[in-house]
């Protein structure tokens, strides 16, 4: 469970002076959903995830994951959520079974636990064979594999994806939708960011809308459809992000 | 505060940091390797240079002195110089370092002797020298010995006894320990080597382990870990720290070793003066117990201070740009306390590195000034523990962990 509460962040640019990267956000994500962030680049999206996974802190609001304030208790947060995006690569000097062990044990594994949980995670994603390689020495689905395993590791019941198929190809971004579904499938929470329509179509049970911080629409795929007389996303995103854009230029 | 989680990040550190051939260089070869080819190198050169000097029959040419063929032939046939025909351009052989000295007799010099008045020789040098210093050296011996002769025929004449002339006699010898005489000569240039080893050691592995990790993209992998940041940065610390220290120890053995060696080699004979015994290059295992300890704290500070520059860089690049300046810095205190005279007072006590290198610099000589020691001690493990919680702090900071 994710409960985002009025969540906002600013920052201070030289250039630009105060920005509103995320503006007054709330949303709700259940067990067993998939949430889809859907925005634009620079939208907000990822310093909306950031804060959800206690990488940055709030200006303002703040969030509950699993009933656990993501201000007053990151720690806990952490252990409870796996977050996954492009950005958060491997160690390049350790094998894959040290990266997925180094996180089994910041989580608090004991080692019977972790040995168990490592061989079962890596039989499930076929990564035996390049088990003791360096991260460094993978290919890119091997390193994708290894970053699901090594969220996966403490078996959290949520899980936080930012734009997680970005400069993927075609194969392994597959791989990815299917974690993601298998995810939702076993009851976790799990709430992943894109700016890909189509992915959003096929996994989301949820869409929520965002542009320049701000949360501009919500709802199922169904309920956006009909709220806005179109079938196709691309068209519903275009009718509601356009009014917002032309807003702020005047502004 | 959960050791556990300190030890696990400062383990995981270990093994990447074994596995980069960067940090195995400048932790354990750099250190090894210095120093045997540091004063290998400058033995070697200074050895052959001086004992070249040394070889060398130095050319002397002799101005005027025809009316006095007992100086010009004693100069030409002593052994220590090599008389050449006179030329008029002698100034510019001179500067040409054709010749190496000239020597001038003024007219009448025998006659004006035997007549009981004085006389001046003069010897012309190229100044600052080494070969023209050694020729002029060699002519004034020879100087000595012909005027020590006139004296004595002189003494004889008179009837009087050569104690006349030389009542007592004035020598000088060392008393000192071997290994005190050596650290008053190396204690600086030891303090010196051991600082700089210790901010070298640790500059690798602080930027790898934080603008590194933000450049490879670890950076947020790892913060999303339910590890604190306390705990993060404490365990990045640790390592640096061991690093550092490893550094310097390093340091400390081999130049321990090389420079026992080094004696044992007498490849140092030929730099001393004749008669007297070669300097001293043999240091105490206390001697040298005692600076390592007084690096601990220091390391300390570099460690934590190398974090916290490093921390603030997007990349490897960016944080050695940052840090060179740093290494100038650091060199200036430990510079100064090599200079002759500049010695511990209360104020220089409290002065972070200055402090450390003088200490050093006494220790090295075994002299151990207790309330020095401690203040020392005291004061450099504030300025550590005020760096670390900088450093701590820093690693809290949005704005300095993601900076864009």
């Amino acid at each position: 469970m994710i409960e985002a509460l009025n969540l906002s962040k600013r920052f201070q640019d030289k250039k630009r002076g105060e920005v509103r990267a995320v503006d007054d956000v709330s949303f709700t994500c259940r067990p067993g959903e998939i949430y889809g962030l859907l925005g634009a680049n620079g939208a907000g999206k990822t310093t909306t995830l950031r804060m959800l996974a206690t990488i940055l802190e709030p200006t303002d609001g703040t969030a509950r994951l699993c009933g656990h304030d993501i201000v007053e208790h990151p720690e806990k947060v952490r252990a409870n959520c796996g977050f996954l995006s492009t950005a958060t690569a491997l160690y390049p000097r350790l094998t894959a079974q040290e990266m997925v062990e180094y996180f089994g044990k910041l989580n608090g594994l004991d080692s019977m636990t972790l040995k168990k949980r490592i061989d079962d995670i890596f039989e499930r994603l076929d990564m035996n064979e390049f088990r003791d390689r360096r991260c460094d020495k993978l290919s890119t689905g091997m390193k994708q594999k290894t970053s699901i395993a090594r969220t996966l590791v403490h078996d959290p019941p949520v899980m936080i994806f930012d734009e997680p198929t970005l400069g993927l190809d075609i194969m392994t971004a597959r791989t990815i939708i299917e974690f993601i579904r298998e995810c939702r499938d076993r009851g976790k929470t799990v709430i992943f960011s894109t700016h890909v329509m189509r992915e959003v179509e096929k996994l989301c049970d949820i869409v929520g809308i965002i542009d320049g911080g701000k949360m501009l629409a919500e709802g199922t795929l169904e309920q956006l459809r009909q709220r806005h007389g179109e079938n196709d996303l691309e068209e519903i995103f275009v009718k509601i992000v356009t009014p917002h854009h032309k807003a702020q230029e005047m502004a | 505060m959960s050791l556990r989680n300190i030890g696990i990040v400062y383990r995981k550190e270990l093994t990447e940091a074994l596995r980069d051939r960067r940090t195995l260089i400048t932790t354990f070869l750099v250190p090894l390797l210095m120093i045997p080819i540091l004063s290998a190198g400058f033995t070697g050169v200074m050895s052959a240079v001086i004992g070249n000097a040394k070889k060398e029959k130095p050319r002397v040419m002799v101005i005027g002195g025809a009316d006095s063929p007992a100086v010009v032939e004693g100069l030409s046939k002593y052994p220590k110089i090599k008389i050449v025909p006179t030329a008029p351009d002698w100034k510019n052989q001179i500067i040409e370092k054709d010749i190496r000295a000239a020597v001038e007799i003024p007219g009448g010099f025998q006659e004006n002797i035997g007549k009981g008045q004085a006389g001046a020789v003069k010897i012309y040098i190229y100044g600052g020298e080494l070969k023209s210093a050694l020729a002029a050296e060699n002519i004034e011996s020879y100087l000595k010995e012909y005027r020590d002769g006139i004296v004595t025929e002189r003494l004889e004449a008179n009837h009087l006894p050569a104690v006349l002339l030389k009542p007592f006699e004035v020598k000088q010898q060392n008393v000192a320990p071997p290994e005190k005489v050596a650290g008053a000569v190396l204690g600086g240039i030891i303090a010196y080597l051991v600082i700089f080893m210790c901010l070298n050691g640790g500059m690798h592995p602080a930027i790898d382990l934080t603008a590194g990790e933000k450049e490879r993209g670890t950076m947020e992998t790892i913060l999303s870990s339910p590890v604190s940041r306390t705990h993060l940065v404490l365990g990045k610390f640790l390592l640096v720290l061991t690093a550092s220290l490893i550094t310097a120890a390093l340091l400390m053995v081999s130049m321990g070793v090389s420079f026992t060696l080094l004696q044992k080699s007498h490849a140092l004979d030929q730099m001393a003066e004749e008669g007297e015994p070669p300097p001293q290059l043999t240091l105490g295992l206390s001697a040298v117990a005692s600076v390592f300890i007084m690096a601990v704290p220091l390391a300390v500070l570099f460690s934590a201070g190398l974090i916290t520059i490093s921390l603030f860089a997007k990349s490897y690049k960016e944080a050695q740009s940052y840090i060179s300046p740093l290494m100038f810095l650091v060199v200036i205190p430990a510079v100064a306390a090599m200079l002759p005279g500049v010695d511990l007072t209360p104020k220089l006590a409290i002065v972070p590195l200055l402090n450390v290198s003088l200490l050093c610099k006494e220790l090295v000589t075994g002299e151990y000034h207790w309330n020095y020691i401690v203040l020392i001690f005291a004061s450099t493990c504030v300025y550590a523990g005020a760096a670390l919680y900088l450093a701590v702090k820093m690693f809290q900071r949005e704005s300095v962990l993601f900076r864009s």
